[in-house]
């Protein structure tokens, strides 16, 4: 299901432009920060110990913790998604019953653990985010779909299906939204070019953004 | 087509010509085309302060079946653009395209997978406007172009031979990258 | 005798035949369906439609007039912004995103700004006079949405004088617009570090103007349209939505406000200022179509408030970040051949400063540096929660950029809407849904 686009040679580099190998070390990092020590301040400390109270598995399941930039993150093993999912939203001191955003992220250099799908979780209770990041390997894209805890979850996950490939188990009907229905390959993938056409002008040609001289 | 299809080409044919250039472009009825930000500054024009329908094009004709003109505002997606051919083989000749903004003539900002670069890949465009979006003035200047051209529009065999002069124009024109010295 | 038309005859599916209809010969296929006796009837409306607010193809199985399933396509407007938008600097990404959802593109702007402010690290850097400027315009684009609302949805309704009248007011607004940015749509106005110039001069007296004629013009409206019976009927008890279907569905915004739930990021969890300016949150109880006219209204009303509090409070300062190695453009202004670098600007960079010159060349080739990380901003649009995903991985150019739209998720209540429903509700509906398809599909 994830395969190359079908006869498009890979014409754009891995990384966004960036030809250097400076550009390859910092994606790593994005994708694979350590975990921040305790206390994480504000209410991050509130939230873990919540999710400590409410989940007892807790420690199988999220496998880093990382605050940023004053959000929080946590990444979560595929497996025990659902459930934490559900004791997120349904747990008194938790509460969060919006999932905001759902959107994957596509690490072609993060070897085993190539596709990030992002959940952005408000809790309009106690007026709260937090973010759960889920990692498949381009292999076995399977993640479990949320789609049951929250509904809101069904055109997003389609649009992630659609666009990186990642097929969520248990969505009532995962097809492409955004893409013509019979479009090979998964257009947001770091792999699939941009698929620009050189533009002419008079006197010259110039070639498509992703063929273009570039300065970082 | 008509009764004026027919006519022999002569002193008749020329004064039914500009007759019927007259009547078709000073009520050329628009389909209903607007995809993106283009279609609200298609919008904006037909609204009151740049109003078109002093223009003749007093209707925005929601069927294509009663349509003359489509004016492809915003940019065309490879999966409307099946739909976009779709609508205007269902429009009745004498029909023109205009093709609004940079998205539709060229592709625009949008040089990718998704977007097809120039609606001129799918549909035949007689009057190309850019502009990213092109202002209310701008498009009625446009269309009042695509006016001049309308009223000079052959019809019969003129027409015929028209369209063969424009051939083999377009076969012996100097492709775009070889017209040297122009850039400074 | 049937002539054979390429998009029109009858074929044979696993459910049975099918008849596609867009002209032809009646006769033929009424003769021909007499022999049919299932009354289950599949209705396409669009992806050209006039009254489906851009290119939204709405699929209805029908019975009767009353729809039993709906079913959306969307997608027909897909540009690939956000992959785009990995192929170009910080700064430039800007003008791929402002045409994503094109009738609040300032909005997108702010949101993606501040994504990459925060990921910077100057959001508190970001100087006040570029914060006052960002809410007013944010304002009134805000008003100029819910115009745009009110009047392609009164058109759809029936009243078509509403269209004049909102565009009318709305072409005030895209003067402003053009006054302060240069253009009147899809502006890349505001960058990452604050405003790219300065207000004009005659630019707050002229917004002035408009604050004092506005709130009369909203009265208008309400006189033509709040009391008129048509309009109560076509939009009262139309499109219900409770509270839990709205927080399920994901839905915010002005429907969220209309089924009773007063939330406002803008007052929940504050950015650019919001918590220092003075001003309601409408809601209402019904949560039906005419609840969310009223919200609408009563939104464009606060929204008049907000710019008058900041024109008060616009005081004489820098609009771009101090740090010289983030802000671009600096210092533009109306030149000779139109806008550009002001000439002391160039005499600086040329003549003066070595550094600036180096500043500025770095800037406008590679870009600025990012460090690495992700956030994610949401803020207020007009439509709902509109979030910005920003993943950096040091580079200069965004790693991802992800736009959680409102009118993306807001479509998803259109079955939970319409399914039970007249066909002529499902018009209404979708209108007081308000979604923006180039938002919706980006």
């Amino acid at each position: 299901m994830s395969d190359q686009p079908v006869g498009q040679p890979p014409t754009a580099p891995v990384l966004s432009g960036a030809e250097s190998e400076v550009g390859a070390v910092p994606a790593q990092a994005t994708a694979s920060a350590p975990s921040t020590p305790r206390p994480y301040g504000g209410y991050f400390d509130e939230v873990a110990d919540a999710l400590a109270q409410a989940y007892p598995g807790v420690a199988q399941a999220v496998e880093r913790s990382i605050v940023d930039r004053g959000e929080l993150t946590l990444h979560v093993r595929r497996e025990k998604l659902r459930d934490l999912a559900q004791s997120l939203r349904d747990d008194q001191d938790l509460r969060f019953e919006l999932l905001a955003s759902l959107s994957g992220v596509h690490y072609p250099t993060d070897a085993g653990r190539e596709l990030h799908v992002v959940y952005e979780l408000t809790s309009m209770t106690h007026n709260r985010r937090v973010r759960l990041e889920v990692a498949a390997p381009d292999d076995d894209p399977h993640v479990p779909s949320v789609v049951a805890v929250w509904p809101t979850a069904d055109f997003q996950e389609r649009e992630t299906w659609d666009m990186f490939g990642v097929i969520f188990d248990g969505h009532p009907a995962l097809t492409r939204i955004m893409m013509p229905d019979d479009w090979p390959g998964h257009p947001q993938r770091k792999d699939y070019p941009l698929g620009g056409i050189a533009v002419e002008y008079k006197g010259a040609t110039i070639p498509p953004p992703d063929e273009r001289r570039q300065y970082a | 087509m008509g009764l004026e299809e027919n006519l022999p080409s002569g002193f008749l044919l020329t004064s039914v010509e500009k007759l019927a250039g007259t009547a078709r472009k000073n009520s050329l009825w628009p389909a209903s085309f607007g995809l993106a930000c283009c279609a609200i500054e298609m919008m904006a024009s037909g609204a009151g302060r740049y109003d078109l329908a002093r223009f003749g094009m007093e209707v925005f004709r929601a069927s294509p079946r009663q349509a003359d003109l489509m004016i492809v505002a915003g940019r065309v997606s490879q999966k409307m653009a099946p739909v976009l051919r779709q609508i205007y083989d269902q429009m009745v000749e004498p029909k023109w395209v205009l093709a609004m903004g940079v998205c539709a003539s060229s592709g625009g900002m949008f040089n990718n997978y998704a977007i097809v670069q120039g609606v001129d890949h799918v549909v035949p465009v007689d009057m190309y406007l850019p502009g990213c979006p092109p202002r209310p003035e701008m498009l009625m200047h446009a269309i009042l172009e695509l006016h001049e051209r309308i009223q000079v529009m052959k019809l019969g065999p003129n027409a015929k031979k028209q369209a063969q002069e424009r051939e083999i124009d377009a076969l012996e024109a100097v492709p775009t990258h070889e017209m040297k010295g122009l850039l400074r | 005798m049937t002539t054979t038309d390429p998009y029109a005859g009858v074929r044979e599916t696993t459910e049975g035949r099918v008849y596609t209809v867009t002209g032809g010969d009646w006769d033929d296929l009424a003769a021909d369906v007499t022999t049919e006796h299932a009354e289950r009837v599949v209705v396409n409306m669009g992806p050209q439609h006039p009254s489906t607010h851009g290119v939204l193809r709405l699929i209805l199985e029908l019975d009767g007039e009353t729809i039993t399933q709906a079913r959306l396509a969307i997608g027909y407007l897909h540009t690939g912004i956000e992959k785009n938008c990995e192929y170009r600097n910080f700064t430039q990404a800007v003008t791929f995103l402002t045409r994503a959802d094109y009738l609040s593109p300032l909005f997108t702007e702010t949101g993606y700004s501040m994504a990459v402010e925060k990921l910077l690290g100057i959001t508190d850097e970001v100087p006040v006079r570029a914060q006052v400027i960002r809410v007013m315009m944010m304002e009134l684009n805000r008003i100029s949405s819910h115009l745009v609302w009110l009047g392609t949805g009164g058109l759809e309704v029936g009243a078509l004088s509403a269209m004049l009248y909102a565009f009318r007011e709305r072409e005030l607004i895209l003067d402003i617009f053009e006054m302060v940015t240069g253009l009147r749509m899809n502006h890349a106005y505001i960058r990452p570090g604050g405003v790219i110039q300065d207000l004009p001069p005659g630019a707050v007296e002229k917004i002035r103007e408009f604050v004092q004629l506005m709130p009369g013009k909203v009265d208008e409206y309400s006189n033509l349209l709040t009391g008129q019976p048509i309009w109560i009927a076509r939009l009262q008890g139309i499109g219900y939505l409770d509270v839990n279907a709205c927080v399920a569905l994901g839905v915010t915004g002005p429907l969220l406000r209309a089924a009773g739930l007063p939330w406002d990021l803008r007052k929940s969890q504050p950015y650019c200022g919001y918590e220092t300016y003075e001003f309601d949150v409408p809601t209402q109880q019904e949560g039906d179509c005419f609840a969310r006219f009223l919200v609408r209204l009563d939104e464009i009303r606060e929204s008049v408030k907000i710019v008058e509090q900041c024109l008060d409070r616009l005081r004489p300062g820098p609009v771009m970040v101090e740090d010289k190695k983030i802000a671009w453009p600096a210092q533009l202004a109306l030149g000779a051949d139109g806008m550009g670098n002001s000439l002391d600007h160039i005499r600086h960079i040329m003549a003066t400063s070595m550094e600036s010159l180096i500043h500025h060349f770095k800037l406008v080739t590679e870009g600025f540096h990012v460090p690495p990380g992700q956030v994610y901003v949401p803020i207020e649009s007009p439509r709902g929660q509109l979030g910005v995903h920003l993943v950096s991985d040091g580079g200069t150019k965004p790693y991802r950029v992800h736009l959680r739209e409102p009118s993306f998720v807001n479509l998803q209540a259109v079955p939970a809407v319409c399914e039970g429903s007249l066909i002529a509700d499902v018009i209404a509906s979708v209108a007081s849904l308000d979604p923006v398809m180039g938002g919706c599909d980006r």
